[in-house]
């Protein structure tokens, strides 16, 4: 167990400067790691948010909204393919799961179920093929035609719409600040949002949490909805809440002129007459030649803004006329201004949701944790000091116990630090609080390979070995117990990683590092400075190590 | 040189097998307590589990008012709270329960517009410095999430021993963890301790660190199995406890210095993991002396190792 080859020393040795190369930059300012050359690893352990403040955000996507919206679209599609095909219905409506229509002429069924397949999707790509569709068609029991998304259909809209939703928060966010947040998918469902060192969560909240889908709607020309409330609201029209006066309504045709995906561009700026904060956009070039045909035929009469906020905290729907402008004379440039009664900081942060694109569907905050910088801070020092008063009691009772074979070991936990640091910043892994905890706590483990082994060295001596075939023995017999016992310890650590969320997995990886160390340091680092130890006494007769 | 001081009576043997009734029925009184415990008053479970708000405030004016604190939040109506002092005087801890949903209300929501409440009443004298807010879904994934992983843990474990010794050491070692984890959540029952995700964290440490002690005298009986053939089983496994007893109080001593340092110094938000460690770690040590052993000289072992000591030579052997 004392022989090393010379290639096993160097790989040693190599191995720990591998560790102090990749561990060095933690202790450089950025700027002085610029003017490192580029051999040398440049790369910095990255601190959690519960370190360097910061704000995390879980967010789930309303999948019922979802749901109800591509049930109206895909009515819509019904009432399309129905009346291309000239095949006669009533009843046409959406309960909470499908979307139900009558033939008039049961004859016509197979027709009619003919051609409403067309509006199935195949689901996942093109080339897998064969995975089924989005929405079944059939015949229900009940005499309707039964138009009903599938779990896969829904499910793979509900990626969709995460996916696309993340691309929009990334654009909303980006407008906070310099920080670069992490905006990620967690399950199906949800968004984790992480944003380093901010800790007022309340304009986050505010810039994500609302859908803001713009639209352009034309008002019904006779009828106020005051008039709709008494009799009944035409077909093809709804009505929608003022943003400004409370009470007053608005009677919309339901399907708009323009949808806020055709604004180019929109920017918060002051109204030149009345100093009010606005908006002011242009739409691409198709909206662009829409909405001046619009404004042609409609000179002299409102048209209606209208955002769609989703859902209000209380679960009522949040959608508000932000102005309903008379047309003057037709607009024909494609660019205009919408004037609510904006703040110049909800002007600012409607620019930035117009610009960003709608949500597709209502986010709800489900988890929420946030660490001001002040107390990241805190904990950082509390974690050195920890560190350093844990460290010093270790090093004491270490030397006190085992003398010089005391400092050999402090010197592998050393090395077992620097690699568990080494290989965090190489891999870049977030060091968390916990993790803090976890290296601490690993500095007490590393100690124990160590105390195996003397221990195990001192009792072959009491049974009358040579300290050279006690030290042998002594590493060979301890090997086994080190390895049965750290990876017993690993087991645990596994599952804290295959289980745990955020800091828990921190914790997890710093301490599975760290048993993989604590097995390199223990096995070769303490061992070469022991061999190392007995070679240099060659010459003399070797003296009783422990 | 300096050989250090071995301070250990390495040739006395503690005749900790021929009391070790005694010692059991300490730990089953104790175990009966901790369930006892667990069943009539429960676990104080944190806001991770259990849904709800945390506000860690510190006041930008001096030592914090707790009384105007609590008049100021209980105007809120927000149901029930709880106002803790921390060790600055100027900082505190505000826990509220869940929020219970209004008609109409999603319940996610209902949290959060709790917590905006909360904050605009604190007021400008006040820093927020942590926020922590769990609305009903992921809480109830993460206390499956926190089952599932302590469960796991112990049959992985389980079949690791069982693997590397044989099924008799495999329940011994996992009665030794089981009593381990339990005590430890009687203590924070008993303490009305706030037990949260990174407690659980701090109980799967323990579990391998209980495991790694009791593991390391297993592997002494195994190795004594080996090399007494006839010695009395009791009398085999006392000398192989004392054998590694030194080992095990030295490195039961070291990690305890290490985790005492981060109890006395950490932060609010690692304190329950500490105080969920260091119990533990005096609890594991306890175990792997005094119950593990106890429990698989009751099970019994396989006496014969001689086919497996042949195969280990032969390994070695091979290696050489």
């Amino acid at each position: 167990m004392l022989h090393f080859s010379r290639f096993k020393i160097g790989f040693v040795v190599l191995v720990c400067l591998m560790g102090v190369l990749a561990t060095l930059p933690n202790f450089f300012s950025e700027q002085t790691l610029k003017s490192w050359p580029t051999f040398l690893p440049h790369k910095q352990l990255s601190l959690g948010l519960d370190l360097k403040g910061g704000a995390h955000l879980l967010l789930q996507m309303d999948s019922d909204e979802l749901r109800k919206d591509w049930l109206k679209s895909l009515r819509g599609d019904v009432r399309k393919q129905l009346r291309d095909a000239r095949i006669r219905y009533t009843g046409l409506g959406q309960t909470k799961d499908l979307v139900r229509v009558k033939l008039v002429d049961p004859s016509k069924l197979d027709e009619a179920l003919r051609r409403l397949q067309q509006i199935r999707q195949p689901l996942g790509n093109a080339f897998s093929g064969g995975a089924g569709y989005d929405v079944d068609v059939e015949e229900g029991s009940d005499g309707f035609i039964h138009v009903e998304p599938t779990t896969a259909g829904m499910q793979q809209r509900i990626t969709h719409a995460v996916t696309s939703a993340i691309e929009v928060i990334r654009k909303r966010v980006d407008n906070i600040g310099t920080a670069e947040p992490s905006i990620v998918r967690q399950g199906v469902d949800r968004i984790l949002v992480q944003y380093p060192g901010l800790d007022d969560t309340k304009r986050l909240k505010e810039l994500i949490g609302k859908t803001a889908r713009l639209t352009f709607h034309d008002v019904h020309p006779t009828m106020s909805a005051e008039e709709a409330r008494q009799t009944r609201v035409p077909l093809g029209f709804v009505i929608y809440p003022d943003a400004d006066q409370p009470g007053y309504e608005h009677l919309v045709r339901e399907i708009p002129i323009i949808y806020g995906e055709d604004l180019d561009a929109a920017q918060p700026g002051f109204d030149q007459d009345t100093g009010q904060p606005i908006i002011a956009f242009r739409f691409n070039q198709k909206a662009a030649v829409e909405f001046g045909r619009f404004t042609s035929q409609n000179v002299g009469r409102p048209f209606a803004i209208v955002l769609d906020n989703g859902v209000k905290s209380d679960g009522t729907p949040d959608i508000q006329v932000l102005s309903a402008p008379v047309i003057r004379e037709p607009i024909l440039g494609g660019s205009g201004q919408i004037s609510g009664n904006f703040s110049v900081e909800s002007a600012n942060d409607l620019a930035v949701q117009i610009r960003s694109g709608a949500l597709p569907a209502t986010l709800t905050v489900v988890e929420e944790r946030t660490v001001g910088p002040s107390l990241g801070a805190d904990s950082i020092e509390a974690g050195e000091w920890a560190a350093v008063v844990g460290g010093i009691g270790v090093a004491a009772f270490m030397i006190f116990a085992y003398g010089l074979f005391g400092i050999f070991a402090l010197l592998a936990v050393l090395v077992n630090l620097l690699l568990i640091i080494g290989t965090m910043s190489m891999i870049g892994s977030t060091l968390t609080l916990p993790g803090i905890a976890g290296l601490i706590l690993t500095v007490g483990m590393a100690v124990d390979a160590n105390v195996l082994i003397y221990e195990r060295i001192r009792e072959e001596m009491r049974n009358g070995k040579q300290p050279i075939s006690a030290i042998d023995s002594g590493f060979s017999r301890a090997f086994g117990t080190i390895i049965d016992s750290n990876l017993t310890t690993l087991i645990a650590a596994i599952v804290m990683f295959w289980l745990g969320s955020g800091p828990i997995r921190g914790f997890a990886v710093t301490l599975s590092l760290g048993i993989f160390a604590t097995i390199f340091t223990a096995f070769l680092v303490t061992r070469l400075m022991v061999a190392l130890w007995v070679a240099q006494q060659k010459t003399r007769k070797i003296p009783a190590p422990l | 040189m300096f050989k250090g001081v071995d301070f250990w009576p390495h040739d006395k043997i503690f005749p900790i097998m021929q009391v070790r009734r005694s010692f059991v029925i300490t730990s089953i009184v104790v175990f009966g307590m901790a369930v006892a415990l667990l069943a009539t008053r429960g676990l104080n479970f944190g806001i991770d589990f259990k849904g709800g708000s945390l506000f860690e405030i510190q006041s930008k004016s001096g030592p914090v008012d707790i009384v105007e604190l609590r008049a100021k939040l209980g105007r809120l109506g927000l149901g029930s709270m709880q106002i803790q002092q921390l060790d600055e005087p100027t900082d505190a801890l505000i826990r509220f329960e869940q929020q219970k949903a209004k008609e109409g209300e999603s319940s996610e929501k209902a949290q959060q517009n709790a917590a905006a409440k909360v904050q605009e009443a604190l007021g400008d004298d006040i820093e927020i410095r942590r926020t922590e807010v769990v609305g009903p879904a992921v809480s109830g994934e993460l206390a499956w999430a926190g089952i599932t992983a302590v469960t796991f843990a112990i049959f992985g474990i389980l079949f690791y021993i069982w693997f590397r010794f044989e099924w008799q050491f495999a329940i011994a070692a996992i009665i030794a963890l089981v009593h381990d984890i339990t005590i430890t959540l009687g203590v924070f029952s008993i303490l009305r301790l706030d037990f949260g995700l990174s407690e659980v964290a701090a109980l799967l440490t323990l579990a391998g660190y209980s495991i790694n002690d009791t593991v390391v005298v297993f592997d002494r009986i195994r190795e004594n199995l080996r090399r007494y053939k006839k010695m009395a089983l009791d009398q085999l496994m006392n000398l192989s406890i004392n054998e590694t007893l030194s080992r095990t109080v030295l490195t039961s001593g070291t990690t305890l210095l290490a985790v005492l340092s981060i109890y006395v110094f950490g932060t609010e938000v690692i304190k329950g993991f500490a105080f969920a460690m260091l119990f533990g770690i005096l609890i594991g040590t306890w175990s792997s002396i005094f119950v593990a052993s106890p429990f698989l000289l009751w099970i019994g072992v396989k006496r014969d190792w001689s086919g497996i000591a042949k195969s280990d030579k032969a390994t070695a052997a091979a290696r050489s």
